[in-house]
């Protein structure tokens, strides 16, 4: 995200004028929406390794591509979906196993990416490559890239909805799932592709660091306001976009006390989910004091209907 | 291969393949990956940040990787280990892209500090690391048994009286210290696959605690010992072949285990068949034999 010092250099008029700044809303919208309903799923879960795993993942794809001369979107998508199918070959239902393949996938993965980068560095000679890959931008995102997010983030959220119900039951209780004959391989199966779509997109498109906030903070946040799943899913979704615009805002904003070179739109952005998250926190404690309260109150009234 | 500016590269990479094949043990039976992960690549922002403010690397390294163990253990006491993890990473990197923003000068560097640069190897570099290993080494004898205990069966640990909380966060800040001796010498990468791959394919060959955790010990180092000999030949980045290698071992373990597995079914199965024909009731073998036969299929 260094390309913030040129971009805020380049563009000095106001925020909603810039055309850079709204294409990154825009993106940011996308990317917010899509992981947010995915993400309650990640967490719900426990998979939030994976989520972020496959943002790393795809830059051995990405990189491979810029070696071949292709887009990196494909790479990224390519990778992470033999990713995905390898971590869910390896099935091990345990979260401590799972966390464990998907090390192993994520270890050879970066291996590969080492070695492709480094190729990259040999015949372009960018030393910037490897920090653009990692982290990606916002602000240098690829010609056309909002059509194919959306494409994608399409295909991943009619993932999600198809198989909404068993993925819900399969995801709290694996065992009642099971009994209930829901074949929860293939729903694991399915939700991990519905996964690697989501983390490529947003990778590509606002880099790994906000493709994984993206994915996971707003999620934690609605799990921790809302209890019915739909209305977390909505929340979530609504989090991650206030935070992605917001983040973006600080971003320009600080090209003012920063001396004409910008804070990163990830780490405003970032700031922002954990302001939000330590406040979801206090909500959350607060209403259970709350209830507890109502509740001992509930039982000192009772109290005397009981005695008599 | 052996010159004596290899040297520095073989004694860095036999210590850090020890004290992984150690840590690592116990980093794959908690189920740490996540952590292990997360700590060595976000520390980098504690590198940049020293950059920064002219400090020592190592010191960058050991302030961002502890407040990042202490981070993960704190926000794990309200919320999932695995969110309080994933959202620990991703403040390390937005930290390390703002530092990164301060100063373009450093972002050549953060290859080295991911994929490591292990022939470059300085003498200066190498005696913190030795320090740092040895602290680690002992720590894990210290907390040996307790740590194993929490490990394995945290009810009864905790029936004992220890504290999960505090055997997690001791052994965060072992896995902090790992990261602080490793990155500067091998890079996050590399540290991250010893930890995981090795250890994962010692447990698959077997159960017993000192043996798997001297085999995790020898793969490691066989690892990192291949790794530096056929990156100095290929002249590639020694991290592909750490990753390779680890990733090979643990599907070579688990092939293993999965044989041995099938193998003691089988067995298991004559066995009944042969108890069932002895007692010799009628349509005990048939049944026994179309048991056995379910199970393999499953």
């Amino acid at each position: 995200m260094l390309a913030a010092a040129p971009w805020s250099s380049l563009f000095e008029p106001g925020f909603f004028t810039s055309e850079p700044v709204r294409i990154a809303l825009v993106v940011g919208a996308i990317a917010a929406v899509v992981s947010g309903i995915v993400g309650v799923f990640t967490v719900i879960r426990g998979q939030s390794f994976a989520g972020h795993a496959l943002s790393d993942i795809g830059t051995a794809g990405g990189s491979a591509a810029v070696l071949v001369g292709a887009s990196t979107l494909y790479g990224f998508v390519a990778f992470n979906v033999v990713a995905a199918g390898v971590m869910e070959l390896i099935g091990i239902r345990k979260p401590r196993g799972r966390d464990l393949a998907t090390g192993i996938v994520l270890g050879a993965s970066l291996g590969l990416a080492a070695l492709f980068l480094y190729e990259d560095t040999i015949s372009s000679s960018t030393t910037g490559a490897t920090v653009n890959v990692l982290f990606g931008s916002i602000y240098t995102l690829p010609p056309g890239i909002t059509t194919v997010m959306a494409v994608l983030g399409a295909a991943s959220i009619a993932l999600i909805a198809v198989l909404y119900r068993p993925l819900l039951l399969s995801s709290v209780s694996y065992e009642l799932a099971a009994a209930r004959r829901v074949p929860v391989r293939l729903v694991g199966g399915g939700y991990l592709l519905a996964l690697a779509l989501a983390v490529s997109m947003s990778a590509v498109a606002i880099g790994a660091i906000l493709s994984t906030a993206l994915l996971i903070g707003p999620a934690a946040i609605a799990l921790r306001l809302a209890t019915r799943t739909g209305v977390a899913i909505g929340v979530a979704a609504a989090v991650g976009v206030f935070a992605c615009w917001t983040g973006t805002l600080v971003a320009y904003d600080s090209t003012v006390w920063a001396g004409g070179n910008g804070w990163p739109v990830s780490f405003c952005v970032v700031a922002v989910i954990f302001v939000l998250y330590f406040a979801s926190g206090v909500f959350s404690r607060l209403r259970a004091n709350r209830r507890r309260a109502t509740a001992a109150a509930h039982e000192t009234a009772l109290r005397p209907l009981e005695a008599a | 291969m052996f010159a004596s500016f290899m040297i520095n590269a073989w004694e860095a990479g036999t210590v850090v393949a020890i004290v992984a094949g150690v840590v690592g043990f116990f980093t794959v039976l908690r189920g740490e990956a996540f952590a292990a992960h997360s700590l060595p690549n976000g520390a980098f922002a504690g590198a940049a940040g020293a950059f920064l403010i002219g400090a020592n690397t190592i010191v960058g390294l050991g302030v961002f990787s502890l407040a990042g163990a202490g981070m993960i253990a704190g926000l794990g006491r309200r919320a999932r280990s695995d969110v309080a993890t994933a959202l620990t990473i991703v403040l390390m990197l937005a930290l390390g892209d703002l530092f990164l923003s301060r100063t373009g000068e450093y972002a050549p560097e953060v290859f080295a500090l991911l994929f490591g640069e292990v022939l470059g190897v300085s003498t200066s570099k190498l005696a913190p690391t030795v320090v740092i290993a040895a602290v680690c080494i002992v720590a894990v004898i210290a907390l040996y048994r307790p740590l194993m205990l929490s490990s394995v069966a945290p009810d009864v640990a905790e029936a004992r009286g220890i504290n999960p909380r505090v055997m997690d966060l001791a052994f965060l800040v072992v896995v902090a210290l790992v990261t602080t001796m490793a990155v500067p010498v091998v890079g996050s990468l590399l540290i991250f696959s010893l930890l995981i791959g090795p250890p994962a394919a010692a447990r698959s060959f077997t159960n017993r605690p000192p043996v798997a955790i001297s085999v995790s010990v020898l793969l490691a180092l066989v690892t990192v010992w291949m790794a530096i000999a056929v990156s100095y030949e290929t002249n590639l980045p020694i991290g592909f072949f750490v990753g390779a290698i680890s990733a090979f071992a643990y599907t070579v373990g688990r092939a293993w285990a999965a044989w041995r597995q099938t193998r003691g079914r089988q067995q298991h199965s004559v066995r009944d068949r042969a108890t069932s024909v002895d007692r010799a009731e009628p349509g005990a073998a048939k049944a026994a034999t179309a048991d056995a036969y379910d199970r393999g299929q499953s």
